[in-house]
C-alpha cells in the first residue's frame, strides 16, 4: 500500500472513532468536555512516559484514559460541590492540565518524543513510517492504523452491546435513572471512550484537532437528520469525506494534512448549513 | 536568594521587560474575564484564541510583513468572525451552545494550521516567528510587544471605567437593560471587541490553549471571595498580577522554565486553592456547615424521640432509658452511637449503668421540639386545609427551623392550643 493510502486510512479511521463518539458529546451538550479531556490528557501522556519509560501505546492509553477520567470527574465536582458554572470549572480544569503538561514536556523534553507542535495539530505524514511487525519481520501496517482500528472495534463493540441502555441515558436521562440504570456509568464509559480516541489520535492529528473530528462530522450529520442511527451513520462517511478530500487539498497547497482534513470538515458543515438555511 | 534579590530589583532590562509586560497583559484579560465570566460565556475567550490564527496568517499573506499592528488587525477580526458563526449556529439551527463552541474553535484552528503549514512551507523567509502565536514567548518580550500590551491595557481599563455601568447591566441583565433604553447591542459590540483586543494580544504572551485561563481562572477565582462585582474585578486582576509576576520570576530562576504554562500554573493554583478554601463560598467551609447541620438535626431528633418514649410512659420512667430498642426503629446503629456521644457532650444526657438519662435542659429541648412539630401539623392542617395525615414530613423538617418568635405567634394565631391533629397533647 502506498504512504497516502495508509494517511488516508488513518485519517479515516480517525474520523470515524471520533464522530460516533461525537455524536453522543452533542446530543449530550458534552462537547465542551470532549474538548476539555483532549487537551487534559496530556500531562497523563507524559506521565505515562516517564513512568513506563517508553512510548508504548499501551501505557499511554492507560496514563491518559485515567486523566481523561479525572477530568470529567473534577469538572463534575466543581460544577456541583463548588457550584461553580459548568462552563468556568471546565474552562478551569483543562487549562490548569495543559499547562502541566507543557511544563513536563519543556523539562523532560530531552527523554520524550513529544513536541510542542505535535501536541497541537500532530504529524500524520509520518504515520506510514513507524511501522509493527510480525515475528518474522514482515510489516502488518503502521502502528497508528492498528491501534486506531482496535478502538474503533471497540467503540463499535461497546455501541452495539450497549446501544440501547446509552440511547436512553442520552435523551431521558430521568427514564434511565427511574428505570434503573446508572446515568454515571454510561457518562463514564463515553468519557472513557473519548479519552482514548483523543491518545490514540493525538500523533496523527494533535490534541486541538482532535476536537474538530469529535464535533464537526457529527454536528453536520445532525443539521441532516433527526434519527440517531442515520446521523452516526452521515456522521462518520462525512469523517471520511473529510479525511479523504483533506489529504488531497493539503498535497495540493503543500500544508498541514490533518489541518486540511479539518479544513474540509468545516466546508461541509457549512454547505449543511446552507441546505438546512435554504429548506427553511 | 541571590536570584530573588536580583528579580525583584528589576535591574535586568530582560526582567522589566517581561514582567511589565505579564502585569499588563494579566490585568487587561483578567478585567475582561470577569464580564465573560458572569455572561456565563467564559469559554468565548477559548474560541477567540483560537480562532485567531487564520487571521494572523491571512494578514501575512496579503501584508508580507509581521508588523504587529496588522497582524493584530487580522487576529482581531477573525476572532470577531468566530464569535458570529458561533451565534448564527446556536440561532439558526438545533445545534446547542457547546457544539457550536466546540465547532468554531476547532475549525477555525484546522485552517488557521493548515495556512500556517503552507506560509512555513512556502519558503518565505520572513514567516519565522509567526508561531510564536501558537505558544507564546513570554519570557522574550521586547520593546515594541510592551507598547502593544500597555496600549490594549490602556484601552480595556479605560472602557470599563467609563461603560463601568453599562457593561455591568449588559452582563447580569440584558432584558433590563434594553428595558430602560440601553443601547445594548452596540455596548455588547464594544464589550466584545475589548474581549477579542485582550485575548488577541494576550496569545503573544501565553500562547493559544492557555489565554483561556488568563481570562477564566482570575475570574473563577474571585467570584469565591465576594458577592460584590466590583471587588470581584479589582481581586481577579490582583490575582492576575500575582500570577504574571510569580511566572516571570520562575522562568528568571530556572531560565528552562516556560512563563505562559508557570503563569497559568499559578493561577490554577489560586483558583483550586479558593474553591476549596474560600470563607463562605468554599467546598470545605460549605461541607462542614452541611455536616454541622446534620449532626444538630440528630440531636434534636434524638432528643425528640426520647421524649415522645418519656411521654408514652407518661413521665413516670424519669427519663431514664434502659434500650436502645425504641431507637434503633429511627436511627442507624452508627448514628445512635455518634448522636448519644454528642448529646452526652452537649449536657443533654447523662450515662449511667441503669442507662441514658435525659438532664433537664434535654427534657426541655426535646419538649420544645415536639412541641413545635406539633403545631405546624396543627397550622397546616387548620389554615392550609391540608389532611392530617399529610403534614407529618413536613412537619419533621420545619421543626429544626422554627424561631422563639415564630413560634409565639403560631401560639396566638392558634389560639395556645392543647392538641395536635392527631390528638397528642401538645407540650407547654
Amino acid at each position: 500500500m502506498t504512504d497516502s493510502l495508509w494517511i488516508i486510512l488513518t485519517g479515516s479511521l480517525v474520523a470515524i472513532c471520533c464522530s460516533l463518539l461525537g455524536s453522543f458529546l452533542i446530543l449530550r451538550k458534552m462537547s465542551m468536555v470532549g474538548d476539555a479531556i483532549s487537551h487534559a490528557v496530556l500531562p497523563g501522556i507524559v506521565i505515562a512516559f516517564l513512568v513506563a519509560g517508553t512510548m508504548q501505546s499501551i501505557w499511554m492509553l492507560v496514563g491518559a484514559g485515567l486523566i481523561g477520567l479525572l477530568t470529567t470527574f473534577l469538572i463534575e465536582f466543581l460544577h456541583q460541590k463548588g457550584r461553580l458554572q459548568t462552563d468556568a470549572s471546565i474552562g478551569v480544569t483543562f487549562t490548569w492540565l495543559f499547562a502541566l503538561g507543557v511544563i513536563l514536556v519543556t523539562y523532560y523534553a530531552g527523554n520524550t518524543h513529544i513536541d510542542q507542535d505535535c501536541v497541537l495539530y500532530g504529524e500524520i505524514a509520518y504515520v506510514p513510517i513507524d511501522l509493527v511487525y510480525t515475528t518474522s519481520g514482515d510489516p502488518i501496517g503502521p502502528k497508528a492504523v492498528i491501534m486506531l482500528s482496535i478502538l474503533l472495534c471497540l467503540i463499535l463493540g461497546c455501541l452495539l452491546l450497549f446501544y440501547k441502555e446509552i440511547f436512553i441515558t442520552t435523551f431521558d436521562p430521568a427514564y434511565a435513572r427511574a428505570i434503573g440504570l446508572s446515568t454515571n456509568t454510561w457518562h463514564y464509559l463515553i468519557m472513557g471512550l473519548v479519552s482514548l480516541t483523543t491518545v490514540a489520535s493525538f500523533e496523527s492529528v494533535g490534541a486541538i484537532l482532535v476536537v474538530a473530528f469529535l464535533v464537526s462530522p457529527a454536528a453536520s450529520a445532525y443539521l441532516l437528520t433527526k434519527d440517531l442511527k442515520s446521523m452516526l451513520f452521515l456522521g462518520a462517511a462525512f469523517g471520511i469525506l473529510s479525511a479523504s478530500g483533506g489529504y488531497f487539498l493539503a498535497s495540493a497547497i503543500n500544508g498541514s494534512i490533518a489541518g486540511a482534513m479539518v479544513t474540509v470538515s468545516g466546508v461541509i458543515f457549512a454547505f449543511c448549513y446552507l441546505i438546512v438555511s435554504a429548506k427553511k | 536568594m541571590e536570584t530573588f534579590m536580583e528579580f525583584f530589583s528589576f535591574q535586568h532590562p530582560n526582567v522589566k521587560y517581561v514582567v511589565l509586560g505579564t502585569v499588563l497583559l494579566s490585568i487587561s484579560s483578567s478585567i475582561v474575564g470577569c464580564f465573560t465570566f458572569v455572561k456565563k460565556k467564559s469559554l468565548v475567550g477559548d474560541v477567540v484564541s483560537h480562532a485567531v490564527l487564520p487571521g494572523i496568517c491571512i494578514s501575512f499573506i496579503l501584508s508580507g510583513s509581521k508588523d504587529p499592528f496588522v497582524l493584530i488587525l487580522g487576529a482581531f477580526v477573525s476572532g470577531w468572525l468566530s464569535i458570529l458563526i458561533m451565534d448564527k449556529i446556536v440561532q439558526n439551527t438545533k445545534i446547542k451552545e457547546d457544539a457550536a463552541t466546540a465547532f468554531s474553535l476547532s475549525v477555525f484552528f484546522g485552517i488557521g494550521i493548515l495556512l500556517l503549514t503552507f506560509i512555513q512551507h512556502s519558503g518565505n523567509a520572513a514567516q519565522s516567528g509567526l508561531d510564536t502565536f501558537l505558544f507564546g514567548k513570554a519570557a522574550a518580550l521586547v520593546g515594541d510587544d510592551l507598547i502593544a500590551f500597555g496600549i490594549v491595557a490602556l484601552i480595556v481599563i479605560v472602557l470599563v471605567f467609563v461603560f463601568y455601568k453599562e457593561f455591568k447591566l449588559i452582563s447580569f441583565d440584558v432584558e433590563f437593560a434594553k428595558v430602560i433604553g440601553l443601547q445594548t447591542r452596540q455596548l455588547e459590540f464594544v464589550l466584545t471587541s475589548i474581549t477579542v483586543l485582550a485575548v488577541v494580544t494576550g496569545i503573544q504572551a501565553v500562547g493559544v490553549v492557555l489565554m483561556a485561563a488568563m481570562l477564566i481562572s482570575p475570574a473563577a477565582a474571585a467570584r469565591f471571595w465576594t458577592n460584590n462585582f466590583q471587588r470581584m474585578i479589582l481581586l481577579s486582576a490582583l490575582f492576575g498580577i500575582i500570577a504574571g509576576v510569580s511566572g516571570a520570576y520562575i522562568s528568571f530562576a530556572t531560565p528552562a522554565m516556560p512563563t505562559g504554562p508557570w503563569m497559568v500554573m499559578i493561577l490554577s493554583g489560586i483558583a483550586l486553592f479558593s474553591f476549596f478554601f474560600a470563607p463562605r463560598k468554599g467546598i470545605l467551609v460549605r461541607q462542614y456547615k452541611r455536616y454541622q447541620i446534620q449532626r444538630m438535626l440528630l440531636e434534636e431528633n434524638l432528643l425528640k424521640a426520647f421524649y415522645k418514649i418519656d411521654e408514652k410512659t407518661d413521665f413516670e420512667s424519669g427519663a431514664v432509658f434502659t434500650d436502645n430498642r425504641h431507637l434503633s426503629k429511627n436511627f442507624s446503629p452508627t448514628q445512635l452511637q455518634k448522636g448519644l456521644k454528642a448529646l452526652r457532650k452537649n449536657g443533654y444526657v447523662t450515662a449511667s449503668r441503669s442507662g441514658w438519662r435525659l438532664t433537664n435542659e434535654g427534657f426541655e429541648k426535646g419538649k420544645r421540639i415536639t412541641r413545635l412539630h406539633r403545631l405546624w401539623e396543627l397550622y397546616l392542617t387548620k389554615y392550609l386545609r391540608i389532611a392530617p395525615d399529610h403534614v407529618h414530613e413536613d412537619a419533621e423538617t420545619i421543626e429544626h427551623v422554627i424561631t422563639p418568635e415564630l413560634e409565639a405567634r403560631l401560639q396566638k394565631l392558634l389560639d395556645f392550643p392543647t392538641s395536635d391533629p392527631h390528638s397528642s397533647t401538645i407540650p407547654q
